[in-house]
């Protein structure tokens, strides 16, 4: 098996889809030639023609009402939006429109075909507007999927059952990770399936819940408190919406004690969501609060993102707490 | 009330259809590349103080970016973006314009700032988002604004100050003053749905907002020919009722010329104005890209021999204004002063740690405070982590 990036699993899980179906559409603001500007797209204009790679005017509402549009249509649209920090201008077309396609209509028509990708996270000196992690927007938004890989295999398999899954999938791609993720990712087709969490590795005392780039924090504090004798069980949440509650509560009812990981600001962040839902599913099996670990409620900052951010020695510390509660 | 514009057009018994070749759009240029004034052009109002605190701004303008660039490149700044081959429509424009008119940049428009006089240290604290920053460190490099100089800060999310500038402008009306708004846009970003909200708005409800759109060629890789297929940015202008004008935006003088009649316009009849200057993005998009993808060098090197500070340059010295030793001179002490500047600004610690909780609201809330003593208690646990903050509060 190849050693890859999880940009280069990315391209192919594209060229995988747009060979297979030749209604496979792939667009949004310089994907065509450029290849996108961080290449996930690279050629496959070269491979697939103009007419169906390309790059698309400057508006994100335009790319997703595009999306949908062709996506009800019946073919297959996969839209990129250039940084998640720049998907609002279409948040109407998304949440009015993709996630309430299907109901509104009765079924006669939906835009289960529509994947949308986007790079979200912090990590690369961005900044409040190249950093931002918008996943609890649309978690909010019944009718989508939101998913969100943490290394090339998990893309590779994800991104391709996202393009074939029969609802709009919000793909969220962990920029920071795009060429510092390396890892064997086979060559043919392959899925991993929506709506399920992946335990990573067992443990007894803690389970630490994280997804996307937040799963190399979680696995490095498990090894720090690995060294204090404690015990992680570590879960890669995988797909945001809908989320595996049975795999977490399994997971908290033989550790007893659940901590999340999130990017985001703490307040209304997906971690809150997942909190509420298991304790109310776990409460007589908890020996300690939930510990949420999180963004502050503030914009992503830039100089001082160190502190701003989750990071392992704050997942330590919470670990440490939750433990000694 | 009245839907009587559409009575103004001839009545046809044959279709007729119209299509985006209908409406001719011609180019202002006063100034040739030699730096010679055509013979029949209405010249702006320029006297030799002004021509000559232009080219300080441009000379100023193209010295930081090439200083900038190359600190990127050694690893002391994270990110730059140069505005290298379209500085005469930033510095033209803000030269067209009163100091109280509220300039709304996009990103590409240091020009205006440095034509206002933005000191040198507040562009360096910005760009090294150390303590002295303006904006607290909290934006990419090229985020400049300012209170003082009337310059609305930078957003990065594309057009959103389109509409915006509508608001302020009318709020400039309402109160009467003798101000209008400057929005710079590029005609990339003309695509986005605020621009089409702002302008219509604009034009109904009577704002003195000049729309100032910087069409370079480019959106990143995306060439102008992928962006739009109708008349340019102009021919938007028009459809929505705007009294329209279409530049050399590497002629200053140009430039110049149309924004102080835009503004006159705009002051005196409390409407819009769209001017929309042709350039070329010579540089990159910003540090993070490389237009050999996408683009060939002979279509860089027919751009280079239309430089707007060379053709400024030469205009100067036909009208004996300048010289090639004062030009020396001049790009010399402002190397010196950039350089000097960076050295300075890169050894400013950064902003204070308790910066990270302060302007999200006027006052920080309970929680907020709760988690900046949660991170500091942090911070001082594990003071090697984050260098930037330990030991500092």
């Amino acid at each position: 098996m190849a050693q890859i990036n999880l940009l280069h699993a990315i391209n192919s899980a594209l060229d995988i889809a747009m060979a297979e179906d030749k209604s496979a559409v792939c667009f949004g603001e310089d994907v065509g030639h450029f290849g996108g500007v961080f290449r996930a797209t690279s050629g496959l204009q070269e491979k697939y023609g103009k007419a169906r790679c390309f790059n698309t005017p400057l508006v994100e509402q335009g790319i997703i009402g595009f999306a949908n549009g062709l996506a009800a249509q019946g073919s297959i649209a996969i839209a990129e939006i250039q940084f998640a920090d720049y998907i609002f201008p279409a948040f109407d077309q998304i949440v009015n429109e993709a996630a309430k396609f299907r109901y509104r209509s009765g079924n006669e028509f939906n835009v289960g075909k529509l994947t949308i990708r986007s790079p979200y996270g912090g990590g690369i000196a961005g900044g409040l507007y190249h950093s931002q992690s918008p996943e609890a927007y649309f978690a909010h938004t019944p009718g989508l999927k939101v998913v969100i890989p943490r290394n090339p295999y998990q893309a590779k398999g994800l991104l391709l059952a996202s393009i074939r899954d029969d609802n709009p999938v919000i793909f969220f791609e962990p920029k920071r990770l795009y060429r510092a993720s390396v890892g064997e990712v086979p060559e043919e087709d392959y899925q991993l399936p929506l709506g399920k969490a992946e335990v990573v590795q067992t443990g007894t005392d803690i389970t630490l819940l994280a997804w996307g780039a937040q799963m190399e924090i979680i696995e490095k504090a498990a090894q720090m408190a690995s060294n204090d004798g404690i015990s992680c069980e570590v879960v890669d949440l995988r797909t945001i919406l809908p989320w595996d509650i049975e795999t977490i509560s399994n997971s908290v009812m033989k550790t007893g004690r659940l901590l999340i990981s999130q990017e985001a600001p703490l307040t209304a962040g997906f971690a809150s969501e997942i909190a509420a839902t298991i304790q109310s599913e776990c409460f007589l099996h908890l020996e300690s609060p939930i510990a949420r670990v999180c963004g502050l409620d503030t914009p992503y900052p830039l100089a001082l993102e160190k502190e701003y951010v989750s990071d392992h020695l704050k997942v330590y510390e919470a670990i440490i707490k939750s433990v000694n509660f | 009330m009245s839907t009587e514009i559409y009575d103004d057009g001839p009545v046809v018994h044959q279709p007729t259809f119209i299509d985006g070749t209908s409406v001719e759009i011609p180019e202002l240029r006063i100034l040739d590349q030699d730096g010679v004034t055509y013979p029949n052009a209405d010249l702006p109002d320029i006297d030799q103080a002004l021509a000559t605190k232009i080219y300080h701004s441009l000379a100023f303008h193209r010295v930081l970016d090439e200083r900038m660039v190359a600190s990127q490149r050694q690893g002391r700044l994270s990110f730059y973006m140069t505005a290298l081959g379209e500085e005469a429509t930033s510095v033209g424009g803000a030269a067209g314009l009163k100091p109280q008119d509220m300039i709304m940049m996009q990103y590409r428009e240091q020009g205006a700032l440095i034509y206002r006089g933005f000191d040198l240290k507040d562009l360096m604290n910005q760009l090294f988002s150390n303590a002295g920053d303006l904006g607290k460190g909290r934006q990419m490099p090229i985020h400049y604004g300012s209170k003082a100089l009337n310059c609305m800060t930078v957003s990065s999310p594309l057009a959103t100050q389109i509409p915006q500038a509508t608001g302020y402008a009318y709020g400039q009306k309402m109160q009467g003053i003798d101000a209008v708004t400057i929005c710079y846009f590029g005609e990339g970003a003309a695509s986005e749905g605020d621009f089409h909200a702002g302008l219509n708005m604009a034009a109904v409800q009577e704002a003195p907002v000049i729309f100032f759109c910087r069409n370079n060629g480019y959106a990143i890789s995306t060439p102008s020919d992928e962006q739009f297929k109708g008349n340019g940015i102009a021919s938007r202008g028009v459809g929505y009722g705007i009294k329209t004008i279409r530049i050399d935006g590497n002629d200053i003088l140009a430039v110049l010329k149309a924004t102080q009649i835009a503004r006159a316009y705009a002051i005196k009849e409390n409407k819009p104005v769209l001017i929309e200057a042709m350039s070329y993005r010579l540089g990159a998009h910003s540090t993070s890209d490389d237009p050999s993808g996408y683009r060939t060098k002979e279509e860089e090197a027919k751009w280079q021999s239309h430089d707007p500070i060379l053709r400024m340059k030469n205009w100067l010295i036909n009208q004996n204004w300048w010289d090639e030793a004062q030009e020396t001179a001049l790009f010399e002490k402002y190397r010196e002063e950039v350089l000097a500047a960076v050295k300075v600004a890169e050894k400013i610690d950064k902003p204070h740690i308790d910066t990270m909780i302060t302007d999200v609201y006027d006052v920080p809330s309970a929680q907020l405070q709760a988690q900046l003593d949660e991170v500091k208690a942090h911070v001082n646990k594990y003071p090697e982590a984050y260098p930037f903050t330990a030991g500092k509060f």
